[in-house]
């Protein structure tokens, strides 16, 4: 295991000598802005590096570490924060409506996955606000500008941002504290807003910056220059003829395909993503379907949205970009969880409208995804969820059944977007064991992986392994009740990041993206007889021998 | 404890002031006439420059909490109120979160147990606190329009009888009198019970629970325990309400002490997260309908930015992308 995190033992004794209670230390009689701020192994993100920030031209480059005295901020950072919150407060009413109408009520107190995993009081969303509120209430309103300690406001000082910089950078922007407050407060509303603040002053994350960078020059986060990006998806291509005997043909770039096919690149280069890549390439083969995959937008993903809604914009635009381009009619979006809250509530709106896109019509089933009709941007579960309910693809579940399966809802699609049927449809009729875990943990009240919103970094394991912990809890419950040992997820950043979760708290359990079970299960024209999943793992009753 | 004793401690002040200056002062023409007016000049405004003040800012993207199944194929079954899908179900989802709190309704409370493992128990006592709190303090609001009408309005007056209907004192018993000073010692006794809600409460939390229990208390003991003569509050109550400055006659200094504090919250409210009551309606996770990959929402401010192109993209790679056979534009 990482040595960014403690022993898996060790951290359960740390939650049984501190059960029932949440909380992790005693703070009676405490005022919570007298809580000091350490940094310590593992719960820090190296800064980005000063060659990526010269590159993406932010402020502020150099070397240095969280657990530096001095972090050597700008001269007048001080300044530079105030007036960019002034400038976000006038732009953005949510964020000036979430400044004044918390009540502190305490209900989103123990929604949070990172106060659940660290017991850490700041990381009671409330709290969190709070790190922000408390300088806002300094600049508009004189009453709290004498009485201090009565408002709870305070001064803007080093202390501060590096409280900031912990607290916003132990937020994944999952909004699940944000379903529960009376006020509807989205607590990644205002983390967007405080990370925008801090790589003003030049306070950042490297997993973050970095794939923003590759991104806007080589198309995607993982920086894989276009030659690479084909063979990659090449190599998936035999390993599909190994398993299936079957050879499916993806293009590149090709203008005047019907359908421009986006997926995080997370799916073309990571393990296990590269399994649910295979997925879609058999699903698009078994149909016929005339699409085309391009090497210049060849993410789905959009580290800018950690950044600012700036960077969020820029990255997004190629997607637009490239489809025009091509001449294609309309977009298709694979599995992938932050991906889908940007073209859902933000693609469009930034760097619409798609006039030169027609609205999405399946070619298979004709049916129209009105749902999608202004950003003609269809989801991949919608769009094969369609697919199945009109027959058209020949299925059998029977090869799933080496696996017992459970499903996570991606926090994005599940609270920035209402996707939650369209995957349980195709789940059920790709694989005979489902089971839901516990009615809290699932849907709108999905938990976090732990590593969202660019915090999937190797260094921050002691707090991924804690913020997964509700997540795992959740598993760990299905597993003992009905030997669940798959985790089926539509996210990139799921795939990538319960993996590891899983093997820190529930070895054993396996995490798969929901079309992999799609290519598992499809009887495809031409097959070989089917032995292995996707994964080359035999499948159950199968067998090289069984004459059935 | 400094936390919960310096409200207390100020509203007890609050109170006196009044008492001293009726009681000594004479000055009943001072919080009788000119403070109220003067607060509900205050709360107006200022509720008013709020209001406008968010107004005036910009929704730049369309962000609602989608807390059920969004309307996508025809036939997947959605959940127009947790995910609506066009203006009205949105305005229907906000008056449950106004009229119900129905988010605060879905509140859990989580334990940590042995293995180990986090358990999720339903927990409800918040919302129905909450909701008795505002609520009871919406109908002694109404109730109160008595005072300032020659004759109540028949809605007001059901209201007003539904109230009483233990009539079992004289002056019979408003029911919401007592749930009212239930539900405020429940949220103090909540803050002060936990040790989340310890650490998170601010001082301005719990002065304006004091402030509100204090009006209370004053209200009631006029009414059941003094038994404040009502012919004069009346004639003050109608001077206010027709704009009049006659000064008022005698009524002693309870009510002043009543009234003031009353003023008091009108003029906090603007300034402070009695706020709330107004941001409610204007947050944008609640009030927009889920609909923004079917209708085109516009950001007033889009910014222009220049993003790396296509052609600016194929310029570095086009060598690489021809030996490996990608289609270019540029030969």
């Amino acid at each position: 295991m990482s040595k960014y995190a403690p022993k898996t033992e060790e951290l359960k004794k740390e939650f049984e000598e501190k059960k029932p209670r949440l909380l992790k230390g005693k703070f009676d009689g405490m005022d919570w802005w007298d809580i000091p701020v350490e940094f310590r192994d593992g719960n820090w993100c190296f800064p980005a590096k000063p060659e990526v920030l010269d590159e993406l031209h932010f402020p502020n480059p150099r070397k240095w570490a969280a657990t530096d005295k001095d972090w050597q901020l700008p001269a007048n950072w001080e300044k530079t924060i105030r007036d960019g919150m002034k400038d976000r407060l006038k732009r953005f009413r949510s964020f000036k409506v979430f400044m004044d109408s918390c009540v502190r009520c305490g209900a989103c107190a123990d929604k949070c996955h990172f106060f659940l995993g660290t017991g850490d009081p700041k990381n009671m969303p409330v709290m969190r606000a709070e790190l922000v509120r408390s300088i806002y209430r300094q600049d508009v309103n004189a009453f709290a500008r004498v009485l201090t300690k009565f408002s709870g406001s305070r001064k803007l000082t080093p202390e501060v941002i590096k409280e900031w910089h912990m607290y916003f950078h132990q937020c994944t922007e999952c909004r699940r504290c944000s379903v529960f407050c009376p006020m509807g407060i989205d607590t990644a509303e205002i983390t967007m807003m405080a990370r925008e603040l801090l790589n003003l002053i030049g306070v950042n994350n490297n997993w973050i910056l970095a794939p923003v960078a590759n991104c806007n020059r080589t198309g995607n986060h993982l920086g894989i220059e276009p030659h690479t990006f084909e063979q990659n998806i090449m190599s998936l291509v035999d390993d599909i003829e190994e398993v299936t005997g079957v050879r499916v043909n993806p293009t590149f770039n090709r203008k005047g395909a019907e359908i421009l096919f986006i997926t995080p690149s997370g799916d073309v280069f990571g393990d296990p993503g590269v399994y649910t890549m295979m997925g879609y390439l058999l699903l698009f083969h078994h149909i016929g379907l005339d699409y085309t995959i391009s090497t210049y937008a060849s993410e789905g993903g959009n580290f800018g949205t950690f950044t600012s809604n700036e960077m969020m914009k820029k990255l997004n635009a190629k997607m637009y970009h490239e489809a025009k381009r091509l001449g294609v009619k309309w977009i298709l979006g694979g599995e992938c969880g932050h991906m889908w809250r940007v073209v859902h509530q933000y693609m469009a709106t930034m760097n619409g409208p798609a006039d030169f896109l027609q609205e999405p019509v399946s070619p298979i089933t004709g049916t129209k995804f009105t749902n999608a009709k202004a950003t003609k941007m269809v989801h991949i579960a919608e769009f094969t969820a369609d697919l199945i309910k009109h027959n058209k693809l020949k299925l059998d579940p029977k090869r799933n059944d080496h696996l017992r399966t459970t499903f996570h809802d991606s926090c994005n699609v599940a609270r920035g977007m209402g996707m939650f049927e369209e995957p349980r449809y195709i789940l059920n009729k790709v694989c005979n064991v489902f089971h839901e875990m516990p009615e809290n943990t699932i849907r709108e009240q999905t938990f976090c992986c732990g590593s969202g919103s660019g915090l999937n970094a190797e260094e921050f394991m002691d707090i991924r392994m804690r913020g997964g912990f509700p997540r795992a809890s959740a598993v760990a419950h299905v597993r003992e009740k009905h030997k669940v040992d798959s985790l089926v997820t539509i996210c990139a950043i799921d795939r990538a990041s319960l993996t590891p979760l899983m093997r820190y708290w529930n070895p054993g359990v396996s995490v798969y993206g929901l079309h992999e079970l799609v290519g598992n299960a499809l009887i495809m024209d031409g097959e070989k007889k089917r032995t292995e999943d996707l994964r080359e793992n035999d499948m159950a009753g199968f067998e090289e021998d069984d004459d059935e | 404890m400094r936390k919960v004793l310096q409200p207390l401690l100020l509203v007890l002040v609050l109170a006196l002031i009044p008492y001293v200056g009726v009681t000594y002062g004479k000055l009943d023409y001072l919080f009788g006439i000119i403070i109220p007016y003067t607060a509900v000049a205050i709360l107006v405004l200022g509720m008013l420059w709020r209001l406008i003040d968010w107004v005036r800012r910009p929704v730049p993207f369309r962000i609602p909490t989608t807390c059920g199944q969004e309307k996508s194929l025809d036939w997947v079954k959605t959940n127009p109120l947790e995910s609506p899908s066009n203006p009205f179900m949105a305005a229907l989802r906000m008056l449950s979160e106004v009229l119900f709190f129905r988010s605060l309704f879905r509140n859990t409370k989580a334990e940590l147990h042995g293995g180990p493992k986090l358990v999720y128990g339903s927990h409800k006592w918040l919302w129905l606190g909450g909701l008795a709190f505002h609520w009871s303090l919406l109908i002694i609001v109404v109730r109160h329009a008595r005072f300032f009408m020659e004759t109540m309005p028949m809605p007001i007056q059901m209201i007003d009888s539904f109230d009483r209907f233990l009539d079992v004192t004289v002056p019979a018993f408003y029911l919401t009198d007592a749930i009212a000073l239930a539900a405020i010692t429940f949220l103090v006794a909540r803050r002060l019970s936990d040790e989340k809600m310890r650490l998170l409460s601010l001082s301005t939390d719990y002065f304006p629970l004091f402030l509100i229990g204090g009006i209370a208390l004053a209200g009631i003991s006029m009414r059941y325990v003094t038994k404040v003569n009502i012919m004069p509050v009346k004639s003050l109550t109608m001077t206010l309400a027709s704009f009049g400055f006659t000064a008022p006659e005698p009524i002693g200094a309870l009510f002043y002490v009543h009234l003031f504090l009353v003023c008091v919250l009108l003029v906090y409210v603007p300034f402070s997260k009695l706020l709330h009551m107004g941001g409610i309606f204007l947050s944008p996770t609640r009030n927009l309908p889920n609909d923004s990959r079917a209708k085109r929402h516009v950001n007033p401010w889009n910014p222009d930015i220049k993003f790396r192109t296509y052609a600016e993209y194929e310029d570095e790679f086009r060598e690489k992308m021809k030996k490996a056979g990608l289609p270019v534009d540029k030969q």
